[in-house]
């Protein structure tokens, strides 16, 4: 017979609880209440949900997650009543469930202090996705918001308030100083200096004696008679135990609030618990996410038969508040004489740091870390694991000068249980030994460890540490092609350029191994037309089916061709013959985001026929199918922009000329603007151009895309032939030593030095390679051939376009259209 | 192996039909088969068209190559590169799917598959 175990409340601690019970045990029957119509979600990170994160997106678990694990969830259905004499739980809903062991896990709400006018509309809490809703709708209508509360969640607060895109966004303070509980006035400082610049205004050493306003609250009247005029005030003062139900039902509840518990977290009902923030725990209130998943932990324990106890927790936290670092560790606030400390402060970059440690020397207590926490979590381990300070303690946060310690070293010199991750409480010896055991990366150590699945702020340290292990371990990471080519890109590359050769399956014999694969094929396909720009239709088996084809497959097998239109620039004539080319062979017509007309549904069969009547109209191919330069898209410019400082259209058409066929490690774009105002949006392009007043700034590694990153400038006020000569360094270079199917970005990104060191190259020719790279270049350029006219031309490859090669008359019989606003879409 | 005694042999099409080391699709009946030119091994295969994945008819468009120190020989489907052991049909990308294969043989240049 499985014993029940009711749970009140759906949080995160709840959640985690049932994640925790589940694994470790078997015989127990879980009953869920939950308050909030949804699942447990993040908290922690509710404020994503104003940058575009959703409910979903922020839900602890999948929807069938509670079902899954035979778990019955009641959402929306607070309990109302526990009877514990008969050990039973009623809920609003009227379900009555009998238990055997009852979990409080009711969490607490905002706490609203008691002011006058309180009750006006446009004040609001800010705790639940219920409550963000609410703000979101108010907040369409308002010019300005207060948030009242400096702590934590009160500039969490401000950034939402910040992303509703609030223009006078203000924070009210009782205390004199931001954050209190972590931060000392030093480090308050820093930190409203930093939010000034944001554009948040603080206000410190404010009581507020009322909201004024008839309906609507109008503005925040201060004890000192001031007035801060505003259209919403949101509260995040503090929070409160929801102890409400346990004082009903006659358990012990503090003085200020929250449920009694011993270190096992029973209440004075051994077989009621409490854990999370509405548990008193040796008279403290736990408001982090991490203490509460502990004593989840320790009830599971109990539950399971094994004794554990929570023995308080350390409350260092390391945040991002509104793009500022904050971290608070130990006891950060022990002072002189009790301890020396070391303080830095740097107002022009906006970094304060401030270590307490002991009178001897030899140890660390604590401190504060402002605008740069990249060392919190080597500190917080140097006082948890009481590990010997350097003999000069200042080297802790301002590094090593001089001497050549590196962290990684210092991580690995943590003894086996320190806690690396204390959301899943793992210890070091834990990853480490993960990594032992074969987790080489870092998603197999977060799968197998759980290590860096709640916060992720421990991720730094995993990756030092597996690192660490792995050099310790003698293992050497190396970046191999694929399992035929112990090469990486760049290897393989210099090698068929020094022996020059041509052909894949020389190139395997000499280099590899196997028979090659869907990997190695296209990769040395790629490498081979940027070395020597030979015909792709030569070896049209190690193309990627889009290269074998010259056209983009696309679902239900058929192509689409997209014709090069050179800076989006065309004649009445050309457009007329897309239009009768669609028509005749029944394509779809849409407009790229590249400034060109892709037709779709074309049949493999028709492909060569479709070309030629293109071709004969002047086009020729757009390599939309290629890992290969696609566009260079253009603004109109001063052609007939009355605000274009240079014809931007014809320096787009002559870059676009110049590097069109260009095969490189992934797709390339390009981007030109007549002027600042940037409307071909050329810096989210792998390269830019903004015309300028003296000449071109010339832009690098835009990405748009998953992960948007605006390109960064890597030449100002250049003249066109300058700009050209840059392009080809800069294009040239990426195509030697990029990564397989790295866009520009990434490249960059993983360059050492960034883009200070591709200027170098690029701009100062740094490596003596400028000249190399042009001629490179050059040779491409020169080569350049039109892939469709090849085909178009030459019998015995016009004859590979066939779907059945014993029937090249039929078309395949799977191909269906429906239609569609008048044009044809794919039937699927 | 009782089964290869019942196999009809068909013409399916002739040698220089299906580039080297690449495939084709031909039609039998109602059915689409792909049939690969492993010319570096001087091997022939054959399995059906369709990539179970995404029921899409274009295996015959995959690249070919192998997988493993046996050096399985396989096919990736274009589409999203899902891959297929040309000798049993296994999917080899951890999914459940199995495609059918067929026995091929080349007889003065021209290529017959076993079907029953």
């Amino acid at each position: 017979m499985k014993s029940v175990v009711v749970v009140v409340g759906n949080g995160m601690v709840s959640h985690k609880f049932c994640e925790k019970l589940v694994a470790k045990s078997s015989n127990h029957q879980i009953v869920v209440f939950g308050e909030e119509p949804r699942r447990a979600y993040d908290r922690v990170h509710l404020s994503e949900y104003f940058a575009g994160k959703t409910a979903e997106d922020l839900s602890m678990s999948q929807a069938s997650w509670y079902a899954d694990h035979g778990i019955e969830l009641y959402l929306g259905d607070p309990v109302q009543e526990i009877n514990r004499q008969q050990k039973t739980v009623h809920s609003l809903s009227g379900v009555t469930v009998r238990y055997d062991y009852l979990v409080l896990a009711t969490g607490s709400g905002a706490f609203v202090p008691n002011i006058p006018g309180v009750e006006k509309q446009g004040v609001f809490v800010y705790r639940t996705i219920d409550d963000l809703d609410r703000i979101k709708a108010y907040a369409a209508n308002a010019k300005s918001g207060v948030v009242m509360g400096g702590g934590l969640l009160g500039l969490e607060a401000a950034k939402a308030l910040i992303d509703l895109g609030i223009g006078q966004t203000h924070v009210v303070e009782f205390a004199p100083r931001l954050m209190p509980r972590q931060v000392d006035a030093g480090g308050s400082a820093m930190l409203q200096a930093k939010l000034n610049q944001l554009g948040l205004q603080i206000h410190l050493n404010k009581s507020t004696s009322c909201i004024e306003g008839a309906e609507h609250i109008t503005g925040l009247r201060f004890s000192d008679d001031s007035l801060l005029e505003t259209d919403m005030l949101v509260i995040s003062a503090g929070i409160r135990p929801r102890d409400e139900l346990a004082r009903l039902s006659g358990l012990d509840v503090g003085v200020r609030g929250g449920v009694i518990v011993n270190a096992r977290m029973q209440t004075n009902d051994p077989a009621v618990f409490a854990i999370g923030e509405c548990a008193l725990s040796d008279g403290m209130i736990y408001g982090l996410v991490a203490p509460g998943y502990d004593m989840a932990e320790v009830v599971v324990a109990q539950l399971a038969g094994n004794d554990r106890e929570f023995n308080g927790f350390d409350m260092s936290t390391k945040l991002k508040l509104i793009g500022v670092d904050v971290a608070s560790f130990g006891d950060a606030f022990i002072s002189e004489p009790d301890c020396r400390t070391i303080v830095f402060e740097d107002t022009h970059k906006g970094i304060y740091k401030r270590i307490n440690f002991s009178n001897d020397g030899r140890h660390l207590l604590g401190g504060i870390l402002i605008g740069d926490a990249d060392a919190y979590n080597m500190l917080l381990q140097t006082v948890n694991n009481k590990l010997a300070l350097p003999p000069d303690p200042e080297d802790m946060i301002l590094g090593a000068r001089g001497s050549a310690a590196t962290e990684g070293a210092g991580v690995m010199s943590l003894p086996d249980d320190a806690l690396i991750c204390s959301c899943e409480a793992v210890s070091k010896g834990n990853i480490c030994g993960a990594v032992n055991d074969g987790a080489l990366t870092i998603d197999e150590v977060k799968k197998c460890t759980g290590a860096g699945t709640g916060c992720g702020g421990c991720m730094p340290m995993v990756k030092d540490l597996i690192a660490g292990t792995m050099k310790a371990n003698g293992q050497y990471i190396k970046n191999v092609i694929c399992e035929h080519f112990a090469y990486s890109r760049q290897e393989l590359y210099d090698l068929v350029k020094i022996n020059k050769l041509k052909n894949y399956d020389l190139i395997l014999d000499h280099y590899g191994k196997g028979d090659g694969c869907e990997v190695c094929k296209p990769l040395v396909a790629s490498i081979l037309s940027s070395l020597w720009n030979d015909l792709v239709v030569k070896q049209d088996t190690i193309q990627d089916s889009n290269d074998r084809y010259l056209a983009n497959i696309q679902k239900g097998g058929t192509y689409s061709v997209v014709p090069r239109i050179p800076g989006g620039e065309i004649t009445p004539e050309k457009l007329i013959v897309i239009g009768l080319v669609a028509q005749k062979y029944g394509l779809y017509t849409k407009i790229t985001g590249g400034q060109r007309i892709d037709m779709f549904g074309a049949h493999v069969s028709d492909l060569p026929n479709i070309w030629e009547a293109l071709i004969d109209a002047g086009f020729e191919s757009g390599h939309a199918y290629g890992k290969s330069l696609r566009t260079v898209k253009s603004c109109v410019g001063s052609t007939w922009c009355r605000f274009g400082l240079h014809d931007s259209v014809s320096f787009a058409i002559e870059i676009e000329e110049r590097y069109k066929g260009l095969r490189s490690p992934h797709k390339l774009k390009g981007g030109v603007s007549g002027c600042i105002r940037e409307c071909a949006e050329a810096q989210g392009k792998d390269f830019g151009i903004i015309a300028t007043e003296k000449g071109w700034n010339l832009y690098v590694c835009g990405n748009g895309g998953s992960k948007p990153q605006h390109a960064q400038l890597i030449a100002a006020d250049i003249d066109s032939k300058t700009c050209i000569q840059y392009l080809d360094r800069f294009l040239m270079f990426y195509i030697k030593t990029a990564d397989p199917l790295t866009r520009t970005a990434t490249w960059l990104n993983k360059l050492e030095g960034g883009i200070s060191y591709l200027k170098n190259v690029v701009v100062n020719d740094s490596l003596g390679i400028a000249a190399q790279l042009e001629e490179e270049m050059q040779l491409l350029v020169d080569s350049f051939h039109c892939e469709w006219k090849e085909v178009v031309n030459n019998p015995q490859l016009r004859k590979r376009f066939t779907h059945f090669v014993n029937a090249p008359e039929e078309k395949d019989p799977n191909v269906k259209f429906e239609s569609m606003r008048e044009q044809v879409k794919a039937s699927w | 192996m009782e089964v290869l005694t019942d196999l009809e042999w068909v013409l399916a099409c002739y040698a220089d039909d299906v580039p080297e080391n690449g495939g084709a699709c031909i039609k039998h009946g109602a059915e689409q088969i792909a049939i690969y030119n492993f010319a570096r091994r001087g091997e022939w295969y054959a399995t059906q068209n369709l990539c179970p994945h995404k029921q899409q008819m274009v295996l015959s468009r995959g690249m070919i190559g192998s997988a493993g120190e046996s050096c399985e020989p396989k096919v990736a489907c274009p589409f999203h590169k899902k891959t297929f052991s040309l000798l049993s049909g296994e999917c080899l990308s951890g999914d459940d799917y199995t495609i059918k294969t067929y026995p091929v043989k080349v007889v003065d240049g021209r290529v017959y598959i076993g079907v029953i």
